[in-house]
């Protein structure tokens, strides 16, 4: 034998393609955020605190609907038969299926109201908290220099002051409301966020690709948002998601301290409140259903929140890559 | 298509010459100092001499290259150039121009004339991002293009430099080394800038895949008229792509020469030193050739050595080197393109073995009496003894 | 006399993406006193193979077996490989700053891991390491063994890891790309050192390296992985100016030192291999010159190739030169074709 058959096809493939490796075959198409979302459908505890969460997401939603199926609202008191003799909350029956309250209403009506303003503030609060936050860290981490000792020494401040003496003293003055309570639990939270953010621009902004960025003359604001934030958003959405369930105990605080949401509307905290006082006659329902469904609400959201963080950094702390 | 470099036949130019208009870039004594923040009411101005007066030219079309080891500045020297930094005193001339105290803001067009390339294929790719979008940015930030125009653009960088353009929309993660580094290079060449300067550009890659973009560099070169500032360690690839190199240590330029001189007839002791310490991929060469192992590591930036800074390794240093800093200029005759700056350079057929310094101890880096590590060391055998037990000794059953 | 013997390791370790095969059926031998270069790219296997050995790598699928001096190592028992190690075989990695604990002293180090394995008073452990630092060019040794690894220089922090690697006169050092992150002249120091301490103390040295004049520097024989298999082992100068299979060709024509004076570079076309699904037969076949079909479907064994004893390829290849010489002008020829318009043969 003198010359050993070549193949004419292995010639011309291995001189003109200097393609792709096998590979990148495999893995096509696997952004971060794929890869996240692969490993969070393959957690079961993260599908059942979804599944939870959905469950009260859609009660919440639906409650009109309760209400209307059962002929009365959150806010109808029911003398005769919604109350005992004593005055006191009648236990679950056919009617009431998880009782009343003190003042004869239902307690299932209310609680799916309630289910409303934790969720409408425990979200609308977090989102304002990530707004703040992401935009101040960002700044503080990327510019730096006076920016950043002023943002820090904000955040020093707001972190000094007992949030809730405050959110009571803003309230005993201009009069408890949705509204404010929106504002006061997203405000008094961006600092958790911020700092954060802030730490994770530091730890980046001197990475190579930054860098580069620069190189290309890409202006500041340019390279917090299209840079630098994608690579923050992970850690992001894992304390975001962790945020909701704080913001909604924060805010069933304030209604359980009277500076919540106004009365008469359903809110778990206040009920909570109103029901603690009756708990040692016996009215257990009063104050176990209510209280069940702000646990099982937090907690959802909390698991939840930490298989986020398990999915998009699988390696703990640190920036992912 | 032209294949091949430009530079096979071009040699290497004067390094001072004085026509401005041949020379892309020239550098005039270039400082630049970075402060250590003290603690404290009294801080000590301690700074780190990062690059301490550095002079070159880099001509049009040419490759020039820098080398050095850690601590050198060649890094620093590379950012200085590209305005990353701001630079403590001297002057940069780009194409005629003083950018030196250039506002970010007036510096923003000249950008596109001056590009980098970076040493980590990891690192200098947003990880977040998807490929096609990192290599049009440049077309973004300078509002040059959009849209299906800019996905045009982006492809035929991509297809230029070797990648296939339908990979488009992946991830930095999704490549290898070398295709990242290609990425990098789209990215530079996207606004055909004059100038790129090439900050290590194949050290992370494997030595199979160093070759294709030392290559594609080539091509590019070729058919851009681009000229590189190429940064490395790597003495043979930097001989392989430069006309003419500088060699850096400890913040100052230590010798300019063209390429293959420099390999064959270094002035500079430590060119000298460097040149022995790089490892032959040839056993017949690499076992005739005596290798000169210089004492102690690289003297820290932050209180470098008086006069020479090489003084305390050198195995030629002599008073003079102790008390002053001599000047880069041609020695022993050399034409302007070969410039180093010694007092006591190296001439044809010296070997570096045969010196030794003429300095007191003080002041040099001795080697620790009783190591293994100089060539004639016969290391005492009470000392081994001491040092190690006999084989079998140790170790519990 | 053999001191280790490897006979088909293979490595695989299960990832969310699938299992990668690191190392695929690796076999080798070292004698007492030899230096034995291991020389490979990303993703050849190599360091995995070593680290392997020494009992490093924790959840991989491991089969095969590691002779030394009588046990084998993959299947011993913790407290036998804690043994061996230090005392028998010592390792010395790439990044001493990370092998080296930040919180304890050098010498503490040092002396922790004399005293581990030897019944020697206090006093004689810190003579030991300080003469262990002195013999490796540490300046000023009795007061640098109370500094701790980040006052010492990258060089300095590599050569005292070689001290403690050797502390206890081990019989073999395995260096796992010692000398990768050190400058030039550094690593000059680190590889003087290593060749004078095999010198003196007669050291078996397994050197893992990516880099062919570290190899040409050190090493007594060579072994090139590929894709986590052999390729081809040789004696050091066999390796440069006779070698048979064409990885070794490639890597040796790509380095600028060879490839054509100052015109191309003549890279290895193509990526490094995955490990996830490699395909059937040669692992270096997508990116031969040479290959033929046959080279896809079978895997070549590691066989004698050549005259000199010792060495081995893994190629369908015959030896003969003059044919080889025509197949590579052919596609010379071939690849000047291509850059000079659109592809074709």
């Amino acid at each position: 034998m003198s010359m050993p058959e070549l193949s004419s096809a292995g010639m011309s493939e291995t001189l003109i393609e200097e393609g792709d490796a096998p590979a990148s075959k495999k893995i096509e198409g696997r952004s971060p955020w794929r890869l996240a979302y692969e490993r969070l459908r393959h957690d079961r505890a993260a599908k059942i605190a979804l599944a939870t969460i959905l469950v009260v997401v859609l009660l919440a939603l639906l409650a009109p609907v309760f209400a209307k199926i059962l002929g009365h609202g959150p806010n109808q008191q029911f003398i005769d038969i919604g109350e005992n003799a004593n005055g006191g909350p009648v236990p679950p029956s056919g009617t009431f299926w998880l009782g009343t309250d003190n003042n004869g209403r239902d307690l299932f009506i209310r609680i799916l109201y309630g289910a409303r303003i934790s969720l409408i503030v425990g979200v609308l609060a977090t989102g304002i908290s990530v707004v703040l936050g992401v935009v101040l860290g960002l700044a503080a981490g990327y510019i730096g220099g006076l920016v950043d000792t002023v943002i820090a020494r904000l955040i020093d401040v707001m972190l000094s002051i007992p949030f809730l003496i405050l959110a009571i003293s803003i309230a005993y003055i201009s009069g408890p409301s949705l509204f404010l309570v929106i504002i006061i639990v997203g405000v008094l939270s961006f600092t958790y966020l911020a700092r954060i953010v802030r730490g994770q621009v530091i730890s980046i902004k001197s990475r190579e690709f930054i860098e580069a960025a620069r190189a290309l003359g890409a202006r500041p604001w340019r390279i917090m948002f299209v840079d630098l934030l994608p690579n923050v958003m992970a850690q992001v959405i894992v304390y975001a998601t962790l945020l909701i369930p704080a913001a909604i105990v924060f805010e069933a605080s304030l209604s359980f301290l009277g500076v919540g949401v106004p009365p008469p509307t359903a809110d778990w905290g206040a009920m909570i409140s109103d029901a603690s006082g009756f708990f040692q006659y016996g009215y257990w329902w009063f104050l176990f259903f209510p209280s069940v469904a702000l646990l099982t609400t937090t907690l959802a959201f909390n698991i939840f929140g930490d298989s986020v963080r398990d999915a998009l950094d699988p390696r703990g702390a640190g920036i992912y890559v | 298509m032209a294949t091949g470099h430009a530079m096979e036949t071009n040699p290497a130019p004067a390094a001072d010459a004085p026509d401005g208009d041949d020379m892309l870039l020239r550098v005039e004594n270039l400082v630049k100092y970075f402060p250590i923040k003290g603690t404290g009411w009294f801080r000590e101005k301690e700074q780190v001499h990062a690059v301490d007066g550095v002079s070159l030219s880099v001509p049009r079309g040419q490759t020039f290259g820098v080398v050095g080891e850690t601590g050198c500045g060649k890094s620093t020297l590379a950012r200085c150039i590209a305005r990353l930094h701001d630079v403590t005193s001297g002057r940069i001339v780009f194409d005629g121009q003083d950018i030196t105290q250039l506002s970010q803001r007036r510096m923003r067009p000249l950008r596109r004339e001056i590009q980098m390339i970076f040493q980590d294929p990891i690192g200098s790719l947003n990880p977040r991002r998807r490929v096609g979008s990192i290599i049009g940015d440049p077309y973004a930030i300078h509002g040059l293009a959009a849209g299906a125009e800019r996905k045009r653009l982006v492809q035929e960088l991509m297809e230029r430099v070797g990648l296939n353009p339908e990979h488009f929309n992946r991830f930095p993660a999704e490549f290898s080394g070398g295709q990242r580094q290609r990425i990098g290079v789209a990215r530079a060449l996207a606004f055909r800038p004059k100038l790129i300067i090439c900050d290590e550009p194949v050290s992370a890659l494997d030595v199979s895949i160093q070759a294709q973009v030392i290559n594609l560099l080539a091509d590019l070169q070729a058919d851009f008229g681009l000229t590189y500032i190429f940064i490395a360690h790597d003495l043979s690839v930097v001989r392989h792509v430069s006309n003419s190199i500088a060699v850096m240590y400890l913040g100052k330029v230590t010798e300019i020469a063209p390429a293959d001189t420099l390999f064959t007839l270094p002035r500079h002791p430590y060119s000298g030193a460097l040149l022995s310490a790089v490892p032959i991929p040839n056993p017949d060469q690499s076992d005739q050739r005596q290798q000169i192992i210089l004492a102690g590591d690289v003297p820290s930036p932050i209180a470098p050595p008086s006069g020479c800074r090489f003084h305390p390794r050198c195995p030629k240093a002599a008073p003079v080197c102790v008390s002053e800093d001599p000047p880069l200029e041609p020695r022993l005759g050399d034409g302007p393109e070969h410039v180093a700056a010694c007092h006591l350079p190296m001439a044809e057929g010296e070997n570096l073995a045969d010196f030794s310094p003429s300095i007191s101890a003080e002041e040099r880096v001795v080697e620790v009496e009783g190591s293994l590590l100089p060539d004639d060391a016969a290391p005492d055998a009470t000392a081994i003894a001491d040092a190690l037990p006999a084989r079998g000794e140790g170790g519990k059953p | 006399m053999t001191l280790l013997e490897v006979e088909d390791l293979k490595v695989s370790f299960n990832t969310p993406d699938g299992v990668v095969q690191a190392v695929r059926g690796v076999s080798y031998h070292i004698e007492a006193g030899q230096t034995l270069g291991i020389v490979g790219e990303s993703g050849s296997g190599k360091s995995v193979s070593t680290q392997t050995i020494m009992g490093l790598t924790k959840g991989a699928q491991i089969s095969g077996r590691a002779l030394f001096e009588g046990q084998d190592l993959l299947t011993a028992s913790p407290e036998q490989m804690r043994a061996i190690r230090g005392a028998k075989i010592g390792m010395v990695f790439q990044d001493p700053l990370s092998s080296l604990h930040p919180y304890y002293t050098v010498g503490w180090q040092i002396i922790e891991m004399i005293r581990l394995h030897d019944e020697i008073s206090k006093d004689q452990a810190v003579k030991r390491a300080v003469e262990l630092l002195r013999l490796v060019g540490i300046p000023q040794p009795d007061r640098r063994v109370n500094d701790y690894p980040h006052q010492f220089s990258g060089g300095m922090r590599q050569r005292a890891m070689i001290a403690m690697a050797m502390a206890l006169n081990p019989a073999l050092l395995i260096a796992d790309e010692p000398t990768t992150a050190l400058d030039v002249t550094v690593q000059a120091q680190v590889l003087r050192v290593i060749r004078r301490m095999q010198e003196v103390f007669g050291t078996a040295v397994i050197l893992i390296t990516h880099d062919l004049g570290v190899i040409a520097d050190v090493a007594d024989e060579v072994l090139v992985m590929y894709g986590g298999k052999v390729m081809e082992r040789a004696d050091r100068r066999t390796l440069f100016f006779a070698s048979h299979h064409p990885y070794t060709e490639g890597l040796l024509q790509s380095m600028p030192a060879y490839g054509g004076e100052r015109g191309r570079l003549h890279p290895i076309a193509g990526q490094p291999p995955s490990l996830l699904a490699p395909p059937p037969g040669c692992p270096f076949a997508p990116r031969c010159v040479y290959v033929m079909d046959r080279c896809r479907q079978e895997e070549p064994p590691l066989d004698p190739a050549g005259e000199e004893p010792g060495h081995l390829s893994a190629c369908w290849l015959p030896h003969i030169t003059a044919d080889r010489e025509a197949i590579r002008r052919r596609v010379a020829h071939v690849e000047l074709a291509k850059s000079a318009g659109p592809a074709g043969a």
